[in-house]
Protein backbone atom coordinates (compact mmCIF):
# COMPACT_ATOMS: atom_id res chain seq x y z
CA UNK A 1 0.00 0.00 0.00
CA UNK A 2 0.93 3.61 -0.50
CA UNK A 3 3.39 4.87 2.56
CA UNK A 4 2.35 8.06 4.43
CA UNK A 5 5.68 9.95 3.36
CA UNK A 6 4.34 9.68 -0.14
CA UNK A 7 0.74 10.37 0.65
CA UNK A 8 2.72 13.56 1.83
CA UNK A 9 5.11 14.21 -0.99
CA UNK A 10 1.74 14.41 -3.09
CA UNK A 11 -0.56 16.37 -0.85
CA UNK A 12 2.82 19.16 -0.66
CA UNK A 13 3.41 18.79 -4.63
CA UNK A 14 -0.47 19.30 -5.12
CA UNK A 15 -0.85 22.71 -2.50
CA UNK A 16 2.71 23.81 -4.52
CA UNK A 17 0.92 23.47 -7.72
CA UNK A 18 -2.23 25.41 -6.27
CA UNK A 19 -0.19 28.18 -4.98
CA UNK A 20 2.14 28.32 -8.12
CA UNK A 21 -1.05 28.58 -10.61
CA UNK A 22 -2.90 30.76 -8.73
CA UNK A 23 0.30 33.38 -8.10
CA UNK A 24 1.11 32.73 -11.84
CA UNK A 25 -2.49 33.53 -13.15
CA UNK A 26 -2.84 36.80 -11.31
CA UNK A 27 0.63 37.94 -12.35
CA UNK A 28 0.35 36.68 -15.25
CA UNK A 29 -2.49 38.88 -16.36
CA UNK A 30 -1.20 42.34 -16.55
CA UNK A 31 2.05 40.91 -17.83
CA UNK A 32 0.35 38.95 -20.96
CA UNK A 33 -2.13 41.90 -21.40
CA UNK A 34 0.95 44.02 -21.95
CA UNK A 35 3.18 41.65 -24.00
CA UNK A 36 -0.70 41.26 -26.68
CA UNK A 37 -1.20 45.15 -26.58
CA UNK A 38 2.13 46.94 -26.29
CA UNK A 39 2.92 48.50 -29.83
CA UNK A 40 6.61 48.91 -28.14
CA UNK A 41 9.18 46.81 -30.88
CA UNK A 42 11.40 45.82 -27.75
CA UNK A 43 8.53 43.45 -26.09
CA UNK A 44 10.30 40.59 -28.09
CA UNK A 45 13.14 40.85 -25.03
CA UNK A 46 10.56 39.88 -22.98
CA UNK A 47 8.55 37.31 -24.43
CA UNK A 48 12.12 35.89 -25.43
CA UNK A 49 12.92 35.59 -21.41
CA UNK A 50 9.42 34.46 -20.51
CA UNK A 51 10.35 31.48 -22.58
CA UNK A 52 13.41 30.64 -21.36
CA UNK A 53 12.17 28.11 -18.97
CA UNK A 54 10.98 25.98 -21.69
CA UNK A 55 14.73 25.37 -23.36
CA UNK A 56 16.64 25.76 -20.54
CA UNK A 57 17.58 22.41 -18.26
CA UNK A 58 15.78 23.07 -15.22
CA UNK A 59 19.00 22.60 -13.45
CA UNK A 60 20.17 25.60 -14.94
CA UNK A 61 17.35 27.44 -13.61
CA UNK A 62 17.78 26.06 -10.48
CA UNK A 63 21.59 26.93 -10.31
CA UNK A 64 20.66 30.58 -10.55
CA UNK A 65 17.97 30.74 -8.09
CA UNK A 66 20.12 29.09 -5.46
CA UNK A 67 22.79 31.74 -5.93
CA UNK A 68 20.19 34.30 -6.20
CA UNK A 69 18.09 33.23 -2.52
CA UNK A 70 21.37 32.41 -0.93
CA UNK A 71 22.57 34.74 1.79
CA UNK A 72 24.85 36.79 -0.84
CA UNK A 73 22.36 37.09 -3.73
CA UNK A 74 19.66 39.84 -4.88
CA UNK A 75 16.68 37.73 -3.46
CA UNK A 76 18.75 36.63 -0.31
CA UNK A 77 19.75 40.04 0.58
CA UNK A 78 16.36 40.87 0.49
CA UNK A 79 14.60 38.29 2.45
CA UNK A 80 17.43 38.85 4.68
CA UNK A 81 16.60 42.27 5.04
CA UNK A 82 12.77 41.61 5.60
CA UNK A 83 13.78 39.50 8.56
CA UNK A 84 12.76 36.12 6.69
CA UNK A 85 16.11 35.28 6.19
CA UNK A 86 17.14 32.97 3.32
CA UNK A 87 14.31 30.76 1.81
CA UNK A 88 16.59 28.39 0.08
CA UNK A 89 15.00 24.84 1.05
CA UNK A 90 11.69 26.30 1.83
CA UNK A 91 8.31 25.77 0.69
CA UNK A 92 8.25 29.50 -0.39
CA UNK A 93 11.48 29.08 -2.59
CA UNK A 94 9.27 26.07 -4.01
CA UNK A 95 6.62 28.82 -4.81
CA UNK A 96 9.73 31.18 -6.78
CA UNK A 97 10.98 28.54 -8.21
CA UNK A 98 7.64 27.41 -9.81
CA UNK A 99 6.62 30.42 -10.87
CA UNK A 100 9.56 31.03 -12.72
CA UNK A 101 9.68 27.59 -14.50
CA UNK A 102 5.98 27.34 -15.06
CA UNK A 103 5.58 31.32 -16.38
CA UNK A 104 5.64 30.78 -20.09
CA UNK A 105 3.13 27.82 -19.84
CA UNK A 106 0.42 30.58 -18.60
CA UNK A 107 1.74 33.24 -20.18
CA UNK A 108 1.88 32.27 -23.49
CA UNK A 109 -2.20 30.93 -23.66
CA UNK A 110 -3.00 34.04 -22.14
CA UNK A 111 -0.92 36.53 -24.33
CA UNK A 112 -2.54 34.71 -27.07
CA UNK A 113 -6.57 34.93 -25.63
CA UNK A 114 -5.90 38.85 -25.23
CA UNK A 115 -4.06 39.58 -28.98
CA UNK A 116 -7.05 37.41 -30.11
CA UNK A 117 -9.46 40.13 -28.88
CA UNK A 118 -11.84 42.38 -30.93
CA UNK A 119 -10.87 45.51 -30.54
CA UNK A 120 -13.96 46.77 -32.21
CA UNK A 121 -15.81 45.09 -29.22
CA UNK A 122 -13.69 46.99 -26.17
CA UNK A 123 -14.10 50.06 -28.36
CA UNK A 124 -18.07 49.43 -28.54
CA UNK A 125 -17.84 48.71 -24.89
CA UNK A 126 -15.87 52.41 -23.94
CA UNK A 127 -19.09 53.92 -26.17
CA UNK A 128 -21.62 52.08 -24.12
CA UNK A 129 -19.77 53.92 -20.88
CA UNK A 130 -17.16 51.13 -19.71
CA UNK A 131 -14.21 52.52 -18.07
CA UNK A 132 -10.75 51.00 -19.27
CA UNK A 133 -10.86 48.85 -15.91
CA UNK A 134 -14.45 48.25 -16.41
CA UNK A 135 -13.83 47.13 -20.16
CA UNK A 136 -10.77 44.96 -19.20
CA UNK A 137 -13.05 42.81 -16.20
CA UNK A 138 -16.17 42.90 -18.41
CA UNK A 139 -15.27 42.05 -21.91
CA UNK A 140 -11.31 41.02 -21.58
CA UNK A 141 -11.08 38.54 -19.27
CA UNK A 142 -14.44 36.73 -20.24
CA UNK A 143 -13.72 36.58 -23.83
CA UNK A 144 -10.27 35.14 -22.64
CA UNK A 145 -11.60 32.31 -20.90
CA UNK A 146 -10.48 29.76 -22.60
CA UNK A 147 -7.10 31.01 -22.54
CA UNK A 148 -7.39 31.10 -18.81
CA UNK A 149 -8.60 27.36 -18.91
CA UNK A 150 -5.58 26.40 -21.22
CA UNK A 151 -3.11 28.82 -18.85
CA UNK A 152 -4.63 27.08 -15.55
CA UNK A 153 -4.42 23.51 -16.82
CA UNK A 154 -1.15 23.61 -18.25
CA UNK A 155 0.75 26.14 -15.27
CA UNK A 156 -1.13 23.37 -12.87
CA UNK A 157 0.10 20.30 -14.76
CA UNK A 158 3.68 21.69 -15.73
CA UNK A 159 4.38 22.29 -11.53
CA UNK A 160 3.46 18.95 -11.06
CA UNK A 161 5.83 17.43 -13.04
CA UNK A 162 8.77 19.81 -11.67
CA UNK A 163 11.93 17.85 -10.64
CA UNK A 164 15.24 19.66 -11.97
CA UNK A 165 14.67 23.13 -9.83
CA UNK A 166 13.67 21.45 -6.70
CA UNK A 167 16.50 19.00 -6.62
CA UNK A 168 18.70 22.43 -7.03
CA UNK A 169 16.78 24.71 -4.67
CA UNK A 170 14.14 22.44 -2.30
CA UNK A 171 16.30 19.76 -1.48
CA UNK A 172 14.48 16.85 0.12
CA UNK A 173 12.75 17.78 3.48
CA UNK A 174 9.73 16.16 3.94
CA UNK A 175 6.31 18.17 4.40
CA UNK A 176 8.23 21.08 3.33
CA UNK A 177 9.90 20.68 0.29
CA UNK A 178 9.41 16.45 -1.06
CA UNK A 179 7.62 17.25 -3.86
CA UNK A 180 6.17 14.18 -5.72
CA UNK A 181 8.90 13.75 -8.71
CA UNK A 182 11.80 14.05 -5.94
CA UNK A 183 10.02 11.54 -3.85
CA UNK A 184 9.42 8.84 -7.07
CA UNK A 185 13.45 9.16 -8.06
CA UNK A 186 13.97 8.53 -3.75
CA UNK A 187 11.63 5.61 -3.93
CA UNK A 188 13.72 4.03 -7.34
CA UNK A 189 17.42 4.71 -5.53
CA UNK A 190 16.17 2.45 -2.71
CA UNK A 191 14.47 0.29 -5.11
CA UNK A 192 10.88 0.52 -3.95
CA UNK A 193 9.16 0.72 -7.17
CA UNK A 194 5.41 -0.29 -5.98
CA UNK A 195 5.84 3.08 -4.23
CA UNK A 196 7.78 4.46 -7.07
CA UNK A 197 4.36 2.93 -9.06
CA UNK A 198 1.43 4.79 -6.47
CA UNK A 199 3.00 7.75 -7.06
CA UNK A 200 3.80 7.80 -11.08
CA UNK A 201 0.57 6.61 -11.74
CA UNK A 202 -0.93 9.24 -9.87
CA UNK A 203 0.56 11.71 -11.41
CA UNK A 204 0.00 10.55 -15.10
CA UNK A 205 -3.63 9.92 -14.12
CA UNK A 206 -3.72 13.82 -12.98
CA UNK A 207 -2.01 15.41 -15.79
CA UNK A 208 -4.04 13.33 -18.31
CA UNK A 209 -7.53 14.15 -16.75
CA UNK A 210 -6.56 17.52 -16.72
CA UNK A 211 -5.19 17.77 -20.11
CA UNK A 212 -8.53 15.69 -20.97
CA UNK A 213 -10.56 17.94 -19.98
CA UNK A 214 -8.70 20.82 -21.29
CA UNK A 215 -8.69 19.43 -25.07
CA UNK A 216 -12.55 18.40 -24.60
CA UNK A 217 -13.97 22.04 -23.51
CA UNK A 218 -12.36 23.42 -26.29
CA UNK A 219 -13.86 21.01 -28.80
CA UNK A 220 -17.16 22.24 -27.16
CA UNK A 221 -16.45 25.81 -27.87
CA UNK A 222 -15.52 25.08 -31.36
CA UNK A 223 -18.33 23.34 -32.31
CA UNK A 224 -20.55 26.22 -30.58
CA UNK A 225 -19.07 29.05 -32.25
CA UNK A 226 -20.34 27.35 -35.52
CA UNK A 227 -23.88 27.40 -35.40
CA UNK A 228 -24.87 30.61 -37.53
CA UNK B 1 -29.12 73.28 -28.87
CA UNK B 2 -26.90 72.26 -31.42
CA UNK B 3 -23.91 69.69 -32.34
CA UNK B 4 -21.13 72.09 -32.97
CA UNK B 5 -17.50 70.22 -34.46
CA UNK B 6 -14.02 72.02 -35.33
CA UNK B 7 -11.82 69.17 -35.41
CA UNK B 8 -8.55 68.19 -37.60
CA UNK B 9 -6.56 64.74 -37.21
CA UNK B 10 -3.78 63.41 -39.29
CA UNK B 11 -3.51 59.69 -39.67
CA UNK B 12 -1.10 58.11 -41.29
CA UNK B 13 -1.46 60.04 -45.13
CA UNK B 14 -5.27 60.88 -44.39
CA UNK B 15 -5.84 64.49 -43.00
CA UNK B 16 -9.57 65.13 -41.85
CA UNK B 17 -10.82 68.37 -41.71
CA UNK B 18 -14.00 68.74 -40.27
CA UNK B 19 -16.01 72.29 -39.30
CA UNK B 20 -19.58 72.23 -39.31
CA UNK B 21 -22.81 73.19 -36.89
CA UNK B 22 -25.72 71.63 -37.31
CA UNK B 23 -29.35 71.59 -34.53
CA UNK B 24 -29.18 68.56 -31.69
CA UNK B 25 -32.67 67.39 -32.70
CA UNK B 26 -33.56 64.49 -35.67
CA UNK B 27 -31.13 62.90 -38.28
CA UNK B 28 -27.95 64.76 -39.72
CA UNK B 29 -26.40 62.40 -42.58
CA UNK B 30 -23.01 62.99 -43.06
CA UNK B 31 -22.61 62.33 -46.69
CA UNK B 32 -19.58 61.26 -49.05
CA UNK B 33 -18.54 58.72 -51.49
CA UNK B 34 -16.04 55.86 -50.19
CA UNK B 35 -12.98 57.05 -48.15
CA UNK B 36 -13.93 60.59 -48.01
CA UNK B 37 -13.02 60.08 -44.04
CA UNK B 38 -16.87 59.72 -42.89
CA UNK B 39 -16.10 56.74 -40.17
CA UNK B 40 -12.71 58.95 -39.18
CA UNK B 41 -14.79 61.73 -38.64
CA UNK B 42 -17.81 59.89 -36.44
CA UNK B 43 -14.79 57.83 -34.39
CA UNK B 44 -13.26 61.30 -33.48
CA UNK B 45 -16.53 62.50 -32.20
CA UNK B 46 -17.08 59.31 -29.90
CA UNK B 47 -13.51 60.11 -29.09
CA UNK B 48 -11.90 56.89 -30.47
CA UNK B 49 -9.33 58.59 -32.11
CA UNK B 50 -6.39 59.39 -30.51
CA UNK B 51 -4.61 62.99 -31.35
CA UNK B 52 -7.76 64.79 -32.84
CA UNK B 53 -7.38 68.39 -32.23
CA UNK B 54 -10.10 71.42 -31.68
CA UNK B 55 -13.69 71.84 -30.59
CA UNK B 56 -16.88 69.66 -30.35
CA UNK B 57 -19.52 70.50 -28.67
CA UNK B 58 -22.83 68.44 -28.34
CA UNK B 59 -25.50 70.87 -26.54
CA UNK B 60 -24.43 72.46 -23.74
CA UNK B 61 -21.35 69.66 -23.14
CA UNK B 62 -17.92 69.92 -24.16
CA UNK B 63 -16.24 66.99 -25.95
CA UNK B 64 -12.98 68.10 -26.26
CA UNK B 65 -11.90 71.79 -26.70
CA UNK B 66 -8.95 73.61 -28.03
CA UNK B 67 -7.48 74.81 -24.63
CA UNK B 68 -6.84 70.46 -24.71
CA UNK B 69 -9.00 69.30 -22.66
CA UNK B 70 -11.03 65.89 -23.75
CA UNK B 71 -13.51 63.53 -22.28
CA UNK B 72 -12.71 60.23 -22.79
CA UNK B 73 -15.52 57.82 -24.65
CA UNK B 74 -16.68 56.29 -21.92
CA UNK B 75 -17.47 59.42 -20.27
CA UNK B 76 -19.25 60.94 -23.70
CA UNK B 77 -23.22 60.32 -23.47
CA UNK B 78 -22.27 58.83 -27.10
CA UNK B 79 -24.59 56.05 -28.56
CA UNK B 80 -22.22 54.21 -31.78
CA UNK B 81 -23.73 51.76 -34.06
CA UNK B 82 -20.86 50.23 -35.91
CA UNK B 83 -20.83 48.67 -39.73
CA UNK B 84 -20.26 45.58 -38.79
CA UNK B 85 -22.21 45.56 -35.19
CA UNK B 86 -19.78 44.31 -33.32
CA UNK B 87 -21.79 42.71 -30.56
CA UNK B 88 -20.31 41.24 -27.35
CA UNK B 89 -19.58 37.52 -28.50
CA UNK B 90 -19.95 36.15 -24.75
CA UNK B 91 -23.10 37.78 -23.77
CA UNK B 92 -26.68 36.91 -25.38
CA UNK B 93 -29.19 39.74 -26.87
CA UNK B 94 -30.15 40.55 -23.46
CA UNK B 95 -26.84 40.90 -21.87
CA UNK B 96 -26.05 43.27 -24.95
CA UNK B 97 -28.60 45.59 -24.59
CA UNK B 98 -28.45 45.64 -20.91
CA UNK B 99 -24.26 46.76 -21.43
CA UNK B 100 -25.01 50.41 -21.58
CA UNK B 101 -28.26 50.42 -19.48
CA UNK B 102 -26.28 49.12 -16.22
CA UNK B 103 -23.58 51.81 -17.22
CA UNK B 104 -25.90 54.49 -17.24
CA UNK B 105 -26.71 56.19 -14.15
CA UNK B 106 -30.16 55.91 -13.09
CA UNK B 107 -31.33 59.57 -13.46
CA UNK B 108 -30.42 59.66 -16.69
CA UNK B 109 -31.63 56.82 -18.32
CA UNK B 110 -34.53 58.27 -20.50
CA UNK B 111 -35.00 55.02 -22.52
CA UNK B 112 -37.28 52.25 -21.48
CA UNK B 113 -35.93 48.43 -21.97
CA UNK B 114 -39.44 47.10 -23.30
CA UNK B 115 -40.26 50.51 -25.33
CA UNK B 116 -36.80 49.79 -27.19
CA UNK B 117 -37.40 46.14 -27.57
CA UNK B 118 -40.48 46.12 -29.27
CA UNK B 119 -39.79 49.22 -31.14
CA UNK B 120 -36.76 47.22 -32.75
CA UNK B 121 -38.85 44.02 -33.00
CA UNK B 122 -36.34 42.07 -30.94
CA UNK B 123 -38.58 40.62 -28.27
CA UNK B 124 -38.12 36.68 -29.70
CA UNK B 125 -34.33 37.19 -29.59
CA UNK B 126 -33.62 38.29 -25.95
CA UNK B 127 -32.46 34.99 -24.94
CA UNK B 128 -30.33 34.33 -27.99
CA UNK B 129 -26.94 33.92 -28.35
CA UNK B 130 -25.30 36.77 -31.21
CA UNK B 131 -23.55 34.19 -33.16
CA UNK B 132 -27.57 32.87 -33.85
CA UNK B 133 -28.77 36.29 -35.28
CA UNK B 134 -28.67 37.08 -39.11
CA UNK B 135 -26.83 40.35 -39.88
CA UNK B 136 -30.35 42.61 -39.99
CA UNK B 137 -31.45 41.12 -36.24
CA UNK B 138 -27.34 41.56 -35.23
CA UNK B 139 -27.83 45.30 -36.61
CA UNK B 140 -31.23 45.90 -34.95
CA UNK B 141 -29.94 44.57 -31.76
CA UNK B 142 -26.73 47.10 -31.80
CA UNK B 143 -29.21 50.00 -32.62
CA UNK B 144 -30.89 48.59 -29.74
CA UNK B 145 -27.49 48.61 -27.22
CA UNK B 146 -26.59 51.57 -28.23
CA UNK B 147 -30.52 53.12 -27.90
CA UNK B 148 -30.25 51.76 -24.08
CA UNK B 149 -27.29 53.66 -22.66
CA UNK B 150 -29.65 56.79 -23.12
CA UNK B 151 -26.89 58.87 -25.60
CA UNK B 152 -27.20 62.35 -26.04
CA UNK B 153 -26.12 61.73 -29.30
CA UNK B 154 -26.47 58.39 -31.57
CA UNK B 155 -23.62 57.88 -34.16
CA UNK B 156 -24.37 55.53 -36.87
CA UNK B 157 -21.55 54.44 -39.29
CA UNK B 158 -23.45 53.31 -42.22
CA UNK B 159 -25.23 51.00 -39.72
CA UNK B 160 -26.85 49.13 -43.57
CA UNK B 161 -23.61 48.90 -45.50
CA UNK B 162 -22.56 45.34 -44.50
CA UNK B 163 -26.62 44.03 -45.05
CA UNK B 164 -28.07 42.58 -47.93
CA UNK B 165 -30.87 44.46 -49.61
CA UNK B 166 -33.66 42.43 -47.65
CA UNK B 167 -32.22 43.10 -44.36
CA UNK B 168 -31.61 46.90 -45.52
CA UNK B 169 -35.59 47.17 -46.26
CA UNK B 170 -35.86 45.19 -42.99
CA UNK B 171 -33.93 48.10 -41.10
CA UNK B 172 -35.15 51.25 -42.81
CA UNK B 173 -38.64 51.41 -41.12
CA UNK B 174 -37.38 50.78 -37.76
CA UNK B 175 -34.69 53.75 -38.21
CA UNK B 176 -37.99 55.61 -39.50
CA UNK B 177 -39.71 54.79 -36.67
CA UNK B 178 -37.32 55.69 -34.16
CA UNK B 179 -36.66 58.90 -35.33
CA UNK B 180 -40.39 59.54 -35.03
CA UNK B 181 -40.56 58.08 -31.82
CA UNK B 182 -37.74 58.81 -29.74
CA UNK B 183 -35.97 62.32 -29.34
CA UNK B 184 -32.44 61.33 -29.80
CA UNK B 185 -30.48 63.15 -32.34
CA UNK B 186 -28.10 61.25 -34.95
CA UNK B 187 -25.32 61.82 -36.73
CA UNK B 188 -25.87 59.27 -39.56
CA UNK B 189 -22.94 58.44 -42.30
CA UNK B 190 -23.70 56.88 -45.20
CA UNK B 191 -23.22 57.41 -49.35
CA UNK B 192 -26.16 56.14 -50.36
CA UNK B 193 -28.26 58.57 -51.75
CA UNK B 194 -31.33 56.66 -50.97
CA UNK B 195 -30.99 56.18 -46.89
CA UNK B 196 -29.93 60.12 -47.23
CA UNK B 197 -33.09 61.01 -49.34
CA UNK B 198 -35.27 58.85 -47.01
CA UNK B 199 -33.94 59.53 -43.44
CA UNK B 200 -31.79 62.53 -43.11
CA UNK B 201 -33.19 66.01 -42.20
CA UNK B 202 -29.95 67.75 -42.28
CA UNK B 203 -26.78 67.25 -43.94
CA UNK B 204 -22.95 67.38 -43.21
CA UNK B 205 -21.26 66.86 -47.42
CA UNK B 206 -17.40 65.59 -46.65
CA UNK B 207 -15.32 64.44 -49.67
CA UNK B 208 -11.03 63.76 -49.02
CA UNK B 209 -11.66 64.39 -45.58
CA UNK B 210 -13.23 67.94 -45.85
CA UNK B 211 -16.11 68.76 -44.84
CA UNK B 212 -18.25 71.56 -47.21
CA UNK B 213 -21.57 72.41 -46.96
CA UNK B 214 -23.48 71.47 -44.56
CA UNK B 215 -27.40 72.70 -43.59
CA UNK B 216 -30.78 71.25 -44.09
CA UNK B 217 -30.98 68.26 -46.43
CA UNK B 218 -33.18 70.33 -49.46
CA UNK B 219 -31.24 73.25 -49.71
CA UNK B 220 -27.92 71.57 -48.98
CA UNK B 221 -27.70 68.87 -52.30
CA UNK B 222 -28.42 71.98 -54.60
CA UNK B 223 -26.09 74.02 -53.17
CA UNK B 224 -24.37 75.45 -56.48
CA UNK B 225 -20.82 75.94 -54.52
CA UNK B 226 -20.87 72.38 -52.83
CA UNK B 227 -18.77 69.69 -54.82
CA UNK B 228 -22.01 67.85 -55.33
CA UNK B 229 -23.77 69.25 -57.23
CA UNK B 230 -20.77 69.85 -59.88
CA UNK B 231 -20.90 66.38 -59.99
CA UNK B 232 -22.32 63.86 -62.82
CA UNK B 233 -24.38 62.38 -60.11
CA UNK B 234 -25.51 65.74 -58.95
CA UNK B 235 -29.64 65.62 -57.67
CA UNK B 236 -32.45 67.52 -56.27
CA UNK B 237 -34.57 66.71 -53.65
CA UNK B 238 -38.04 67.78 -53.14
CA UNK B 239 -40.58 67.13 -50.53
CA UNK B 240 -44.55 67.26 -49.91
CA UNK B 241 -47.81 65.51 -49.71
CA UNK B 242 -49.37 63.05 -51.36
CA UNK B 243 -52.95 64.25 -52.35
CA UNK B 244 -54.02 61.86 -54.57
CA UNK B 245 -53.87 58.00 -55.94
CA UNK B 246 -54.77 57.24 -59.68
CA UNK B 247 -55.65 52.88 -59.43
CA UNK B 248 -56.03 52.81 -62.95
CA UNK B 249 -52.68 54.24 -64.05
CA UNK B 250 -50.99 53.86 -61.17
CA UNK B 251 -49.72 57.39 -60.68
CA UNK B 252 -49.62 58.74 -57.53
CA UNK B 253 -50.03 62.85 -56.93
CA UNK B 254 -47.53 64.41 -55.15
CA UNK B 255 -48.10 68.11 -54.44
CA UNK B 256 -44.70 70.60 -53.93
CA UNK B 257 -45.38 74.21 -53.24
CA UNK B 258 -48.51 73.63 -55.53
CA UNK B 259 -47.06 72.04 -58.27
CA UNK B 260 -48.38 68.51 -58.40
CA UNK B 261 -46.04 65.85 -59.74
CA UNK B 262 -47.28 62.14 -60.66
CA UNK B 263 -45.26 59.50 -59.87
CA UNK B 264 -45.46 56.29 -61.09
CA UNK B 265 -45.65 54.39 -57.96
CA UNK B 266 -47.20 50.97 -56.45
CA UNK B 267 -50.24 51.95 -54.21
CA UNK B 268 -49.81 54.32 -51.51
CA UNK B 269 -51.79 56.15 -48.73
CA UNK B 270 -52.63 59.38 -49.36
CA UNK B 271 -51.70 62.44 -46.63
CA UNK B 272 -48.56 60.74 -45.98
CA UNK B 273 -45.92 63.38 -47.09
CA UNK B 274 -42.96 61.88 -49.07
CA UNK B 275 -39.61 63.11 -50.61
CA UNK B 276 -38.47 62.64 -54.18
CA UNK B 277 -34.93 62.57 -55.76
CA UNK B 278 -34.63 63.77 -59.24
CA UNK B 279 -30.83 63.52 -60.64
CA UNK B 280 -29.88 66.34 -62.35
CA UNK B 281 -29.28 64.48 -65.56
CA UNK B 282 -32.89 63.59 -65.73
CA UNK B 283 -34.27 67.13 -66.08
CA UNK B 284 -33.95 69.05 -69.47
CA UNK B 285 -35.15 72.13 -70.18
CA UNK B 286 -37.71 73.74 -72.47
CA UNK B 287 -38.77 77.27 -73.47
CA UNK B 288 -42.13 76.83 -74.67
CA UNK B 289 -44.13 74.32 -72.92
CA UNK B 290 -43.91 70.84 -74.75
CA UNK B 291 -48.19 69.28 -74.58
CA UNK B 292 -47.69 66.47 -76.68
CA UNK B 293 -44.72 64.25 -74.92
CA UNK B 294 -44.59 61.03 -72.93
CA UNK B 295 -42.93 62.51 -70.31
CA UNK B 296 -45.42 62.58 -66.76
CA UNK B 297 -43.77 65.97 -65.40
CA UNK B 298 -43.45 68.97 -67.15
CA UNK B 299 -43.23 72.51 -64.65
CA UNK B 300 -42.84 75.59 -65.02
CA UNK B 301 -39.85 76.68 -63.21
CA UNK B 302 -37.75 79.93 -62.75
CA UNK B 303 -33.69 79.80 -62.99
CA UNK B 304 -32.02 80.88 -60.11
CA UNK B 305 -28.31 80.07 -60.96
CA UNK B 306 -26.25 78.75 -63.71
CA UNK B 307 -22.69 77.91 -63.53
CA UNK B 308 -20.90 76.53 -66.73
CA UNK B 309 -18.20 73.59 -66.48
CA UNK B 310 -16.20 74.42 -69.57
CA UNK B 311 -13.91 71.22 -69.47
CA UNK B 312 -16.80 68.49 -68.96
CA UNK B 313 -18.82 71.01 -71.53
CA UNK B 314 -21.62 70.50 -69.32
CA UNK B 315 -24.26 73.19 -67.46
CA UNK B 316 -25.54 73.29 -63.97
CA UNK B 317 -29.13 74.92 -63.47
CA UNK B 318 -30.90 75.62 -60.47
CA UNK B 319 -34.45 75.96 -60.64
CA UNK B 320 -36.84 76.70 -59.05
CA UNK B 321 -40.35 74.64 -59.01
CA UNK B 322 -43.11 75.27 -55.92
CA UNK B 323 -40.23 76.99 -54.21
CA UNK B 324 -37.89 74.13 -53.81
CA UNK B 325 -34.85 73.47 -55.90
CA UNK B 326 -34.40 71.18 -58.63
CA UNK B 327 -31.04 71.35 -60.62
CA UNK B 328 -30.81 70.63 -64.13
CA UNK B 329 -27.70 69.32 -65.84
CA UNK B 330 -27.36 70.15 -69.57
CA UNK B 331 -24.66 70.70 -72.56
CA UNK B 332 -23.03 73.57 -72.18
CA UNK B 333 -24.43 73.93 -76.20
CA UNK B 334 -27.85 73.80 -75.26
CA UNK B 335 -27.82 76.50 -72.64
CA UNK B 336 -26.07 79.06 -75.08
CA UNK B 337 -28.34 78.11 -77.76
CA UNK B 338 -31.37 78.54 -75.44
CA UNK B 339 -30.12 81.80 -74.28
CA UNK B 340 -31.50 81.41 -70.93
CA UNK B 341 -29.95 83.69 -67.71
CA UNK B 342 -31.32 83.69 -64.19
CA UNK B 343 -34.59 84.56 -63.56
CA UNK B 344 -35.62 83.04 -67.01
CA UNK B 345 -38.91 81.37 -66.80
CA UNK B 346 -38.62 77.99 -68.09
CA UNK B 347 -39.97 74.41 -68.34
CA UNK B 348 -38.96 71.68 -66.76
CA UNK B 349 -38.56 68.25 -68.50
CA UNK B 350 -38.46 65.55 -65.56
CA UNK B 351 -37.70 62.40 -66.90
CA UNK B 352 -37.26 60.14 -63.81
CA UNK B 353 -38.06 60.84 -60.03
CA UNK B 354 -37.39 57.97 -57.64
CA UNK B 355 -40.02 58.23 -55.04
CA UNK B 356 -39.02 58.01 -51.20
CA UNK B 357 -41.76 57.76 -48.35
Amino acid sequence: MIDPSSITALYLTLQLAVVSTLILLVLGTPLSWWLARTPWKGRSIIEAMVALPIVLPPTVIGFYLLLALGSEGPIGVLTAFLGIGSINFSFAGLVLGSVIYSLPFVVQPLQHAFSQLDDKQLEAAATLGASNADRFFSIAIPQAKKGYLTAGVLGFAHTLGEFGVVLMIGGNIPGETRVASIAIYDHVESMQYSQAHYLSATLLVISFLLLLITYVTQHKKREVSHVH
Amino acid sequence: MSIKVDISLLKQEFCLEAQFSVPKEGITAIFGSSGSGKTTLLRAIAGLEPNVIGDIEVGDESWLSSSGSTVATHQRSVGYVFQDSHLFTHLNVRKNLLYGFNRTARAQRRIIFDEVVTLLGIDSLLDKAVVQLSGGERQRVSIGRALLSSPQLLLLDEPMAALDNDSKSEILPYLERLHLTLSIPMLYVSHSTEEVTRLADHVVLIEDGKTSKYGPLLETVADMDSRLASQANAFGILEGKITAYDDDFRLASLDVGGVAFRIATNKIEINTSARIRVVAKDVSICLDKPDRTSILNVHQAKVVDIREYPLQGVCMVKLNVGNQSLLARISRYSYRHLGISVNSTVYAQIKAVALVH
